[in-house]
């Protein structure tokens, strides 16, 4: 008796949902959109939906600004590593006011122990083509032996000489020679991504 | 015989080829230790005649060249020529004391010295030049020239000699007249320091790459190069060959410095360490011409001068005296052929001057004052030096006879340094005595 009531009930609420007219098969209006439980869970879902995409956004961005600082950074090491020295006439002793670039580039190597150094030495055209490039030779070897007494395994550094065959400025006067004179540093290995010292 | 006289058309002697290319006789900038009185040479007379005319002008020219000779010019006269014999007296009219004939015989040329005081021939040869347009013809008449300046002063010219240099990066070659320069690498490399063999068939050169560089060895009748042993690390250069051909002496700039080492290159082997400098450098050896003893640059007293050395190393001693912090840097030594002399670079007031260090009395004195002068070479004479100069106003070639100071500029196309010049060569097919 109580089922059939039941049944007979439920009979009746469908037929108040249909309208009571006959052909209609589509789907029923969902039921839920009157439920406030539903729609404060759907609130819910779309909020964690909205944290969720500003967290990966966020993630992202952070995941940016570290990729630009690291990028930035190893421009910044690069740099640094790559700053020429210069050398007063016939002179190959690192000068005082050297020292801090060659100290950064010792840093910088002892942090980053896949990178490779290739110091090549230079000469002003003054003093003959040969003596320019044992000068050159003697310029390199001295920034190496900066540096490989500061801690850099020595293995790690290669020298080479130009000379006088590679002037920065082919002008023939006292600026000139003194931007010729120097030391250039190129690496030749770890450059990817360079690490600060601590 | 007057008629011919009048045909006769004198030119003023010495210096006249060289006027012609603007170049005075003797270079203001030339400082030489020795009075030259004009007129000690003796007058020499090329005599025209018929045929051999472009071996005229260029005996004329090296016989001028040789610095031996105050040359008498005499213009071509196309008639009035005696057919046989020389008109001594007309010759001693004109002041000269020998007179060089090139007579044709069939196919050959008898070249004679004729003696015009004596009135008799005093030397001759016969030769078979090479046709005019035949690449050897040029050196076949600078060997007659040397030949007839041995004939009058018993020490050969220097004529039948080449020298090579860097020309923006190329390796070159010219004759000693400046004639038939021509690039001997590409363009693609760059060589530096190139050296002649004494036999004047190899030129040992460094071939320069990213800061390193390995001595060749280009054999010159085929062109083909070989990479001397041991010198494809680190920076190679400023080679010299033993005399006898068969060792080869080199600076080597690596870790550790930078020293002069030797190799046997007869066996390409047996590489052998000359000098340890710690942190001094040692470089551009040469070697005297006994092959015993070495003279290099080294800073071990501080600035670079120039020392030497026996030629296994030992005994190395100072050779060029100077005088610390007044005596400027010295670079670049060359041993004459004689053995006498030592031509070397020194800062003068912050420019370079080429120098000459006689071994004897170990006195040094200044060959050149004016613009930048370095890189001295010797000619095969002994007597003459190559050298590169600014004082046309960019790196050019100049050839100074160190006895009178004459100058001339040896022309090539470009800038110039590190001239070699090579030893005379001999022996040319078809010359008879």
């Amino acid at each position: 008796m109580r089922r059939k009531f039941f049944v007979l009930a439920a009979g009746a609420l469908v037929a108040a949902a249909c309208g009571g007219s006959q052909p209609e098969p589509e789907t029923p209006e969902p039921v839920a959109i009157d439920s406030t439980a539903i729609k404060e869970q759907m609130r819910r879902d779309s909020i964690a939906a909205a944290e969720r995409s500003r967290a990966e956004a966020e993630r992202r961005a952070a995941e940016q600004r570290a990729l630009a600082a690291a990028a930035a950074l190893t421009t910044q090491l690069t740099s640094e590593l790559q700053d020429m020295i210069n050398f007063d006439f016939d002179r190959s002793d690192i000068r005082m006011d050297d020292e801090a670039n060659l100290d950064r580039k010792a840093g910088v190597m002892m942090a980053n122990s896949a990178v490779r150094l290739r110091i090549s030495g230079h000469a002003d055209e003054r003093g003959s083509d040969e003596y320019n490039l044992a000068l050159g030779n003697r310029r390199a070897e001295s920034a190496k032996r900066y540096l490989v007494n500061k801690g850099v395994n020595a293995s790690r550094i290669n020298i080479v000489s130009y000379g006088e065959e590679r002037p920065l400025d082919p002008a023939m006067n006292e600026d000139a020679w003194a931007k010729n004179r120097r030391d250039e540093f190129e690496l030749t290995a770890g450059a990817g991504q360079l690490v600060a010292p601590r | 015989m007057i008629r011919w006289v009048g045909a006769v058309t004198l030119v003023l002697a010495a210096g006249n080829l060289a006027a012609q290319d603007s170049v005075p006789p003797v270079d203001q900038g030339v400082r030489v230790g020795i009075e030259y009185t004009p007129g000690i040479r003796p007058r020499l007379v090329v005599f025209p005649g018929p045929g051999n005319d472009s071996a005229r002008l260029i005996l004329q020219r090296d016989l001028d060249y040789s610095d031996r000779f105050e040359l008498v010019y005499v213009g071509d006269h196309q008639d009035g020529a005696p057919s046989s014999g020389v008109n001594y007296e007309l010759y001693r009219r004109l002041g000269a004391q020998y007179g060089v004939e090139l007579a044709p015989s069939g196919s050959a040329t008898v070249v004679r010295l004729h003696d015009l005081d004596a009135g008799e021939v005093r030397s001759h040869q016969t030769i078979i030049f090479p046709p005019p347009d035949a690449p050897e013809f040029r050196m076949a008449v600078h060997q007659v020239s040397d030949e007839i300046v041995r004939w009058v002063t018993g020490i050969p010219g220097y004529a039948a000699s080449r020298l090579v240099y860097v020309g923006r990066k190329q390796l070159w070659i010219v004759d000693s007249d400046g004639v038939g320069n021509r690039s001997l690498t590409g363009a693609d490399e760059t060589v530096l320091s190139p050296a002649w063999s004494p036999d004047g068939r190899r030129i040992a050169y460094t071939q320069f790459d990213e800061g390193t560089g390995s001595l060749q060895m280009m054999f010159l009748a085929s062109g083909s190069t070989v990479t001397v042993p041991n010198t494809r690390d680190g920076l190679n250069y400023a080679a010299a060959f033993s005399p006898d051909g068969r060792t080869l002496a080199y600076t080597r700039s690596a870790e550790g410095g930078t020293d002069i080492f030797r190799v046997d290159i007869g066996d390409m082997c047996c590489l052998q360490r000359l000098t340890v400098g710690r942190y001094a450098d040692n470089l551009s050896p040469t070697y005297s011409p006994d092959g015993r003893r070495i003279a290099f640059v080294s800073t071990r007293a501080g600035p670079p001068q120039i020392y030497v050395m026996s030629a296994d190393g030992t005994d190395q001693e100072l050779l060029a005296s100077f005088d610390f912090g007044a005596t400027g840097s010295s670079f670049a030594p060359q041993w004459s052929p004689d053995g006498a002399q030592v031509a070397f670079h020194r800062a003068v007031e912050g420019r370079f001057q080429v120098f000459l260090l006689d071994l004897a009395s170990r006195r040094v004195r200044q060959l050149t004052s004016a613009g930048r002068n370095e890189d001295p070479t010797w000619a095969p004479d002994g007597r003459h030096v190559a050298f590169v100069s600014t004082r046309s106003g960019r790196r050019q070639l100049w050839i100074v006879d160190t006895e009178t100071g004459r100058i001339r500029q040896l022309g090539t196309p470009d800038a110039v340094r590190l001239p070699s010049w090579s030893r005379r060569f001999g022996g040319v097919a078809g010359v008879n005595h």
